[in-house]
């Protein structure tokens, strides 16, 4: 009976909200149920067809309508949030999550649904972001599924006992550190590998032993509707949950309290997550960007450098179109050295990507009308516009933006200050390229420093006079599959850190844990005080057994 | 060398701006540098045991054996631990990189993260001032020090003593309350370090994240001691009280709060308590050198309001005497508190220590489960079931079986709570790690590149690209040669 009420409303709901004619519905709102108003939200329709719903209504000046419809949604989200976050406790609570076979069993579900729904995956990421399927492959499907064998067969050996030394005047003790699940984690995905940066801390959740809520990015609105779809069908609905929607919604789950919050996404939202944090104590880690530069040096050989082209050029325009935390920001080159490299970027892209990238169909599109727009603006300083020296055609309807080439575009220009995130590539010109290492310092500290080179003491100088989340010699992006280096930024481009053995730990309690015996008992740890218990504790600090032994024998004075 | 009066923002930022430099000059990076500042440290600790010993006493009338033992000596042999190690620490640990990325090496280099503030807490203020500064150091960090206000003596005496004894271009003190504290806080730091209370955690966290600052909290909580039947009754009442009262007379963060035994057993419990209370600090507590005095009037008020309570008048079976003159509680063991009366509400922080009772001992756990996560969680026990489920179910910083406080002492543990006890953890190589960034460092050659990298994209790439995620040496050859699986 409830059920069919259930359907019946939510199928209203849904009609109503597709073509945006709420106007007879929400008067009789009051007589509905909040409850199943929030299933049906939660369950059939996602917050961009409302928000879409919501639009028309403004269009229509039934504002009235429009706040009405609002504040109901936001407390049915509200009510949601609660709920969701009150069963995930009580799963957690429960202890189902603990066990090693539950997190493998949910580990696998997960790499079966991305293996079932890969084409599904394809199509979602071709919508949202126009990736191609190779593209799409390497930096999400095949990346998780990495990830996920690679926790599957270290699951045991991480969530094995650690021994902690002791003294031997301890001795029985035991000393030991017991990785712990922290709860219930909430992560919050970003748009540019929508399904990739919500999954990957999602596998170290699990494999950590929590019960997890993850919010994928609004802005990629396919993707999420896929991850909101398939988790259900494939995961353990009691501990893993999606909750869709956009920064109304976030607000909200951020007044609730978490084990630990896991950030992919913007330094300005980060600090707005964090500073929600900090009211329940909840710890964060913050996967924010940064401009990510490269360093070319002047290298001699002609098959070296085509090499480190072909890299730069993939590691700016490969991942996402340059919307990417890890992607080249800038160039930083000799002068003298600066012809040859332009000629060969601009031979390269013509390569990768033909004379027409645009239907080339190998470079993602920009994410929206707002980041295109954001791009855009980017080039339209004068003296930044003059400094192009490749590509320059944006089609605003397409959101296509061509590899665009720029030399040397002034330094106190918005290219050069904010995260471009998007597929421009400035190239700064210096007269020795060991200045590069200033020219880093000046600026916050980015996600990951390229370097092109064969010196090796210059690469000594990088690594131990610049600050960075990590460093990639004559390489790009490769850190980012590395199961066994962490990735994470320092600084302005976070903190924290992930993937592999580090994604386990993130979202575990490291638990020191001491067992010790009645048996011996130290006399001297004991009040009252005297000058022989206060020698027994100098000798002990100093692990001078020897000394001890004569203390105790008397040959000591004290 | 320490700020003191007229200590605002513009201050705060000059001394930031000051030891910024300091830290780009990249001296504090070195090797020497860190070893040299930590040998200062403990040659500080040992010159001036005396002079440390009066400042505790001054502050806390603690006693010179805990101030030896508990602050000194901590500290020293963290300073050792760390000069012995450091080169080790230091060393970056080489990563093994997959055959996905052949081929190249990778490592994880520790760097220091720049210019740490430790804002510490009256209780331990020697220790809990200069330990997280052995960390800070060997990990090449340029340091500013916020000691306790509420242990003045102690305050101007670290103030004094690290102006002498360490390199003031990279290692600061500065004395102050609240205004001071407020006016580091605004400043942008590359991490904080907290010892305190929860509700000033939540202020420093909450300034931090304007500057994206990661943030380390020790802070406290209520550490439950569970106690079981058939146990050698008179060590665990030694060790109980060894915890508690011996531990600067209850005023520390990994002291027991409160006892949870059994019913029948908590008389027999009692006894025990009651009888190693006499031997260790005689029958007129109150008087006793062994132990320390309440910190102020404040907190001597905080506690006798707790003592007060209607709901527990008549629940003290042993102690309660108080001076109020000179700030003193004598030990008091309170039975069978109901669990919404304030002192269970609340970290006691004080020589009060109420015993709960429950029917069977393992409903226990569910009592400390449906609180707040404790810093330390004890349990004394030979049931070797009810350990095992003890440290598979009840979540906190650390877990001691058959001792309190002691793990406190062990450098290959991690000291540091969960949830609401706080987050980060150091002491020993977690000292270090608290205040290092792990760096990831790919080397590859130019040699080895896999066109199947680059577009343009084929059907053939996706098919090789599969083979090499997957691992599986048979399909990337398969895939190489055109002979694809599907």
């Amino acid at each position: 009976m409830t059920f069919t009420y259930i359907l019946l409303i939510s199928s209203q709901v849904l009609k109503c909200i597709a073509c945006g004619d709420l106007v007879g519905w929400v008067p009789s709102m009051s007589f509905i149920d909040r409850r199943i108003y929030g299933v049906c939200l939660c369950n059939y329709i996602s917050m961009t067809k409302l928000a879409r719903g919501t639009r028309k209504l403004e269009e229509r000046n039934q504002t009235n309508a429009v706040r009405r419809l609002c504040n109901i949604t936001m407390e049915a989200m509200s009510e949601i949030a609660e709920a969701t976050l009150r069963e995930l406790r009580e799963t957690f609570r429960s202890g189902r999550t603990r066990s090693v076979a539950w997190r493998k069993t949910q580990l696998s579900a997960l790499r079966e649904l991305i293996r079932d729904n890969e084409e599904k995956i394809f199509e979602g990421l071709y919508q949202d972001l126009g990736k191609h399927p190779i593209e799409a492959y390497r930096d999400e499907v095949g990346v998780l599924i990495k990830s996920i064998n690679y926790a599957l067969s270290n699951l045991d050996k991480w969530v094995a006992t650690k021994k902690g030394k002791l003294p031997l005047l301890l001795f029985p003790a035991r000393g030991e550190l017991v990785p712990e699940p922290l709860g219930v984690v909430l992560i919050f995905a970003s748009w540019n590998y929508p399904i990739s940066l919500a999954l990957e801390p999602v596998i170290g959740a699990i494999a950590a032993g929590n019960t997890v809520v993850l919010k994928p990015s609004d802005q990629s609105p396919a993707c999420s509707s896929i991850i909101a779809k398939t988790i259900p069908q494939y995961m353990d609905p009691k501990a893993i949950r999606i909750i869709e929607g956009g920064a109304q919604i976030s607000e909200i789950l951020l007044q609730h309290k978490w084990d630990k919050i896991f950030f992919t996404g913007s330094p300005q939202v980060g600090r707005a997550v964090m500073t929600a944090a900090a009211k329940h104590l909840t710890p964060v880690t913050l996967e924010l960007g940064g401009k990510c530069p490269v360093i070319l040096d002047s290298l001699s050989n002609p098959s070296d450098l085509k090499v480190a082209i072909k890299r730069i050029v993939s590691g700016k325009w490969g991942p996402c179109s340059g919307q990417a935390c890890i992607g080249v920001d800038y160039m930083l080159v000799e002068e003298k050295f600066a012809p040859t490299v332009i000629e060969l970027l601009k031979k390269t892209i013509k390569k990768f990507y033909t004379e027409s990238p645009k239907d080339a169909n190998c470079i993602a599109r920009i994410v929206n009308k707002k980041h295109f727009q954001r791009v855009q603006n980017l080039l339209k300083e004068p003296l930044v516009e003059a400094s192009i020296v490749h590509g320059g055609s944006l089609d605003e309807e397409k959101l296509f933006i061509e590899p665009i080439v720029l030399l040397n575009p002034p330094l106190d220009s918005a290219i050069m200050n904010e995260e471009i995130f998007g597929p421009l590539l400035p190239v700064i010109t210096l007269k020795n390229i060991q200045e590069s290492i200033e020219f880093i310092n000046t600026r916050p500290k980015p996600l990951t420093i390229y370097a092109f080179t064969k010196d090796e003491n210059f690469k000594k100088k990088i690594l131990s006079e610049t600050s960075s989340g990590g460093v990639t010699f004559n390489d790009v992006l490769i850190q980012f599959i590395c199961d066994t280096l962490p990735f994470g930024g320092v600084g302005s481009s976070g903190f924290g850190r992930y993937h592999g053995k580090f994604s386990f730990d993130t979202f575990s309690h490291e638990k020191a844990v001491f067992q010790g015996g009645f048996f011996p008992e130290l006399e001297p740890r004991y009040p009252p005080w005297n000058n022989f218990k206060m020698k027994f504790i100098r000798l002990a600090y100093d692990l001078d057994y020897f000394g001890l032994v004569l203390l105790l024998l008397g040959l000591k004075r004290y | 060398m320490a700020a003191k009066s007229g200590f605002d923002g513009e201050a705060a930022a000059a001394l930031v701006k000051d030891l910024r430099a300091s830290f780009a000059s990249s001296k504090t990076r070195s090797y020497q540098w860190r070893v040299s500042q930590l040998k200062a440290l403990l040659k500080l600790a040992t010159d001036h045991e005396a002079e440390i010993v009066d400042a505790l006493s001054s502050d806390l009338s603690k006693p010179e054996f805990e101030t030896i033992v508990y602050e000194i000596g901590m500290l020293k042999s963290a300073c050792k631990l760390a000069i012995k190690q450091l080169k080790s620490w230091m060393k970056p640990e080489t990563a093994k990189t997959s055959m996905t990325t052949f081929p190249s090496s990778a490592e994880i280099v520790s760097e220091p993260l720049g210019v740490i503030l430790i804002i510490s807490a009256w209780n331990y203020p020697f220790l809990l001032s200069l330990d997280p500064v052995v960390g800070a150091i060997a990990a090449g960090n340029a340091v500013v020090l916020k000691p306790s206000e509420l242990a003045p003596a102690t305050s101007s005496l670290l103030a004094k003593l690290l102006g002498e004894y360490m390199d003031s271009s990279s290692v600061r003190v500065v004395e102050g309350a609240v205004a001071e504290t407020s006016a580091l806080l605004e400043q942008k730091w590359d991490k904080i370090c907290y010892t305190g209370n929860g509700r000033v955690g939540r202020i420093v966290m909450a300034s931090a994240a304007k500057h994206l600052t990661p943030v380390l909290l020790e802070l406290g909580g209520k550490c439950p001691v569970v106690v079981d039947s058939g146990i050698n009754l008179q060590v665990a009442s030694r060790r109980i009280i060894a915890g508690k009262w011996g531990c600067n007379n209850g005023q520390a963060c990994v002291s027991p709060d409160h006892i949870i035994t059994t019913k029948e057993f908590a008389t027999k419990l009692v006894d025990a308590l009651k009888s190693e209370l006499d031997n260790f600090y005689g029958k007129n507590p109150l008087q006793s050198k062994d132990l320390s005095r309440i910190v102020n009037s404040n907190h001597y008020d905080r506690l006798t309001k707790l003592l007060d309570e209607d709901k527990i008048s008549g629940k003290v079976i042993h102690g309660g005497e108080r001076d109020k003159n000179n700030l003193r509680i004598a030990p008091t063991i309170l039975l069978d508190v109901p669990q919404d009366s304030l002192i269970m509400q609340e970290e006691i922080f004080g020589p009060l220590l109420p015993i709960i009772t429950v029917d069977k001992i393992e409903d226990s756990f569910d009592l400390i489960t449906s609180g707040t996560k404790p810093l330390a969680a004890y349990l004394f026990t030979n049931n070797q079931k009810l350990k095992d489920h003890f440290v598979g179910n009840v979540s906190a910083g650390g877990l001691l079986i058959n001792d309190t406080t002691l793990h406190l002492a062990v450098p290959t543990l991690p000291f540091g709570g969960v949830g609401e006890s706080g987050m980060g953890a150091y002491h020993g190589k977690f000292s270090f790690e608290a205040f290092s960034h792990k760096k990831a460092v790919v080397y590859r050659g130019f040699f080895g590149d896999a066109a199947v990298r680059y577009p343009p994209y084929t059907k053939g790439k996706l098919t090789l690209m599969k083979a090499l995620v997957g691992g599986s040496l048979l399909g990337i050859i398969r895939a190489l040669f055109g002979w694809s699986e599907a």
